[in-house]
């Protein structure tokens, strides 16, 4: 089958692009594995002059940071893709959040500097809420659970089940005050939890924070949580976290 | 009266289910309407999972079609899986549509596309969740139209209890029509209700009511006759054929699934109908005369589609498609076309012969090669006359000589088991043909490394085809067949080892077949099976025999009548078949004579290069073969150097 093979090789990579991308609403349902498959059509939809790897099926030079897991939104997913034309970024964002579907959107996309964007990503922001539970009850057991310094979680993993801290990597964990705002339509009560989890092995995912809550406070939500990622990168001395794709920007020009 | 989304609801339950992002929507192409700002209102179904039904072309195009219009809404539904089907039970929630997630029973019609009759069971479910009684007589004003359309329909009596109407044949036209006389009733404020409808419905003499039919039946449990129980409505529904293909590109706007499903290509139709003449062939029978799209035309589609989409494969589709009357330009013109981008072109390859060869060595210039699937059918040349698969062995031999020496490694043959007549004889040949395969392959490849796939499907005699009287084998006797098979391929150790061997089971195909060829009476066991639990019957892990076995055993003997009678039996020239009150065009005359000819092993040939054998089909619906040459070759598109800018 000599002469299937690709004649030429692939164009190289002149420009890498980071963007920052979210789920939003229903599409938080979308899979890690379902985004990437709209995301390069959507990368054929705009036209977008992406790079291939070489050999028989070649693949367009995309790789992803830390996924949130299926079902839970996110304001900050990062990726990088590597092009064979230079692109205006901006245009890039426009032209690629047009091509996929509301609620996939394309937030923030710059020209790469140096370094790896998973080196600047240790930490990561999520809204956790908890339908149908009252914030008093909530508030309770974030306090018990703060008060420890070890809560042992099981979860399912590949490995089987298996036992490990979900207390350590929590930096901030808080009962939001909500000034009247129920997310439900019918008014019931929803506790809202803001959380600040440093990234570790294995890696601590807010249900994992919620288990934490069952075994510290007897917490039971009676209906599955809504989570978001509201952010993700490098954890600062005072507890904010700074958008991993600040470094790669050029600095603000004055006036 | 507005509808609420029952998304809210919906969304506590998704965490809890597997694959959730197939019921939530939000798939390109996906239309969202204001609901008060349209009249007539349609859920599309396909009454299986969502992987298999959202590719599903005939859904697409109508749910587009539809959507075109600006008073109209259409959305879609799919079968749910039963860990979803159990928590919307256990706390309330509907059958919605995945669009805008709106209950089912709110829409004026539900639209159900059956290909294949194992999707009744999934019916019975969705009706059910959606709070729409079971029997279509129990069903009030505030209820939809459920309507059949799909292959099946061409036979929709075993669901005749269940549903309002059917409708045979090519939908484009069938739903707008449909939809014209939905709007002037409510205009007119639903005069005479339900019924009233129904009748304006039935009465366009193309959309078969059943309510408006009785059945009679002998003591022998043969059907006596089916009769209109009113005089406004006609004696025969006729079925519906779209002419000028060229004028319903559809789908323009194709779906683009977040979920993985069977197929994730843009697909174009390049022709409908199929005169070959494969006596097995229902699709072939009832879709006749064969229309084609032009080469323009689909060049077009194909552009559009992709940028659209952003899909990198794309499926010639039809029932046939080396028989297009420009295949040959059309492959090297979309070659040219996509040379040098990561489209992948592919042609779903049935005829046995080289011609076939060289259009797939055509679309496979640019780089990634598909598989070659042949399809001799029958393993004897006996059988083969007997299902007018007019193949012989030196035929398949030099086609498949071809195919490894231009370099492929793998093909594909696919064969039926439980044909009419068939002997174990004619099955062991195929395992004998495959032998000869290999060693022909393996001499024109000059290498040992070559496989070819042997695939079996079970024979399901059909109504509107030539085989609608043949008995059935019974299902022991075919695993029984595939076993010998089997063994006659592992004979010669060193070829059975280049020899893949897939079958499935008799028994699925002899409860299609009841479902097929089944008559009013057979509802009653469709419903048995479903209140038994019976779902998603066209899955393997689904599907139980005994069920079927066991509800036949109950609910038919008060009928006297049981499965082998509607299954194993062989049916005389005189007996009125439950179908022959629906009218495909096909004269009956014509396919019993087909059905002797494929007894006396004696071949028909196809109408587009021989005279007119007189199915029936083109003076009896007033159509015609619509077929080219255009002499209009596809032209060179121009590269896009730009980023596509939101307007």
């Amino acid at each position: 089958m000599a002469k299937n093979q690709p004649v030429g090789g692939q164009a190289p990579v002149v420009q890498r692009i980071r963007i920052r991308y979210a789920k939003r609403g229903p599409l938080r349902f979308t899979s890690h594995r379902d985004f990437a498959r709209a995301f390069e059509r959507g990368l054929q939809r705009a036209g977008v002059p992406i790079a291939y790897s070489q050999g028989f099926t070649p693949h367009p030079k995309i790789s992803y940071a830390s996924a949130a897991p299926t079902g839970v939104g996110s304001e900050a997913e990062y990726l990088e893709i590597g092009l064979q034309r230079e692109v205006d970024p901006a245009d890039l964002r426009i032209a690629l959040d047009a091509a996929l579907s509301p609620g996939l959107d394309i937030v923030d996309a710059v020209v790469a500097g140096t370094g790896s964007l998973a080196d600047r990503i240790d930490a990561s922001h999520w809204l956790v809420e908890l339908p149908s539970v009252d914030p008093a009850d909530a508030a309770a057991a974030v306090k018990a659970f703060t008060e420890l310094d070890e809560v042992l979680v099981e979860r399912m993993t590949k490995q089987g089940r298996r036992s490990f801290d979900a207390r350590q990597a929590v930096t901030s964990i808080a009962v939001v005050e909500q000034s009247g705002r129920p997310s439900e339509a019918d008014g019931a009560p929803c506790a809202i939890i803001d959380l600040v989890v440093r990234l570790v092995t294995p890696a601590v995912r807010p249900d994992d924070v919620l288990s934490g809550l069952r075994v510290a406070a007897g917490l039971e939500p009676p209906v599955p949580a809504r989570v978001t990622r509201l952010a993700q990168g490098t954890l600062t001395a005072q507890g904010e976290i700074v958008d991993p794709l600040d470094a790669d920007r050029e600095p603000a020009l004055p006036g | 009266m507005s509808v609420r989304s029952v998304f809210p609801q919906l969304e506590q339950l998704l965490p809890r289910v597997s694959k959730p992002i197939q019921y939530v929507g939000g798939e390109l192409g996906a239309v969202v309407k204001d609901w008060d700002a349209t009249t007539v209102r349609w859920a599309l179904m396909y009454p299986d999972a969502y992987e298999v039904g959202l590719p599903n072309q005939g859904v697409q195009i109508l749910y587009e079609v539809l959507n075109e219009q600006a008073d109209v809404l259409a959305e879609r539904t799919y079968a749910v899986w039963p860990d979803l089907e159990a928590l919307m039970k256990e706390h309330g929630v509907p059958q919605f549509t995945v669009d805008a997630h709106r209950p089912v029973r709110a829409f004026d019609v539900l639209g159900l596309s059956f290909a294949t009759e194992l999707g009744y069971t999934n019916m019975f479910s969705a009706l059910d969740l959606a709070g729409i009684p079971i029997d279509s007589a129990d069903r009030g004003d505030d209820d939809p139209i459920v309507l059949a359309g799909g292959h099946a329909s061409f036979n929709p009596e075993p669901i005749a209890d269940f549903i309002d109407a059917a409708v045979l044949g090519d939908g484009e036209e069938a739903v707008l029509e449909i939809t014209g006389i939905i709007r002037e009733w409510k205009a007119e404020g639903r005069p005479g209700g339900r019924d009233e409808l129904l009748l304006r419905l039935a009465r366009t003499e193309s959309i078969y009511v059943p309510r408006f039919y009785d059945v009679d039946y002998l003591p022998d449990g043969r059907i006596q006759r089916v009769v209109p129980n009113r005089p406004d409505v006609p004696f025969r529904v006729a079925k519906r054929t779209t002419m000028d293909l060229d004028a319903w590109p559809y789908p323009k706007k194709p779906l683009v699934p977040l979920a993985e499903t069977v197929h994730e290509r843009y697909a174009v139709e390049i022709f409908r109908g199929c005169t070959r003449g494969c006596r097995f062939c229902q699709a072939g029978m009832i879709t006749r005369p064969v229309r084609e799209r032009s080469i323009t035309t689909v060049g077009q589609m194909i552009k559009d589609g992709l940028e659209y989409s952003g899909f990198t494969e794309v499926g010639l589709l039809s029932l046939s498609s080396a028989d297009h009357s420009e295949i040959g330009d059309m492959c090297s013109g979309l070659a040219e076309q996509y040379s040098g981008t990561n489209v992948s072109l592919s042609l779903p390859s049935t005829r046995v012969d080289a011609f076939n060869i060289d259009l797939a060595q055509e679309l496979s210039k640019n780089g990634r090669r598909t598989g070659l699937t042949f399809a001799p059918e029958g393993g004897s040349e006996r059988i083969r006359k007997v299902i007018n698969k007019m193949v012989t062995e030196e035929d398949l031999i030099r086609t498949v000589v071809t195919a490894y020496s231009n370099g492929w490694r793998q093909v594909k043959l696919y064969f039926m088991c439980g044909l009419p007549t068939e002997t174990d004889e004619d099955v062991l040949q195929i395992g004998r043909m495959a032998h000869e395969v290999i060693k022909a392959g393996r001499i024109a490849a000059n290498s040992k490394d070559i496989r070819c796939t042997v695939s079996i499907g079970g024979f399901v005699p059909k109504p509107h085809t030539p085989f609608q009287w043949a008995p059935m084998e019974r299902p022991e006797v075919i695993d029984a067949r595939l076993q010998m098979l089997k063994q006659e391929i592992n004979s010669d150790r060193s070829l059975g080892r280049a020899i893949g061997y897939r079958y499935h089971d008799g028994e699925p195909s002899l409860i299609e077949g009841l479902l097929s060829r089944g008559d009013r009476r057979v509802g009653t066991v469709i419903r048995r099976v479903w209140e038994k639990g019976g779902r998603f019957d066209g899955w393997s892990e689904h599907f139980s025999y005994a069920r079927w076995v066991e509800s036949c055993a109950e609910v038919l003997p008060q009928f006297g009548v049981d499965l082998d009678w509607f299954t194993t039996r062989e049916r005389e020239q005189s007996e009125v078949l439950p179908w022959d009150h629906l009218d495909s065009g096909l004269d009956k005359d014509w396919l019993w004579q087909d059905w002797q000819d494929s007894l006396t092993e004696y071949e028909q040939d196809d109408c587009r290069w021989t005279p007119c054998f007189d199915c029936g089909v083109c003076p009896s619906m007033d159509t015609e073969i619509q077929i080219g040459p255009t002499g209009k070759k596809l032209l060179p598109l121009t590269p896009v150097t730009s980023m596509r800018m939101p307007v």
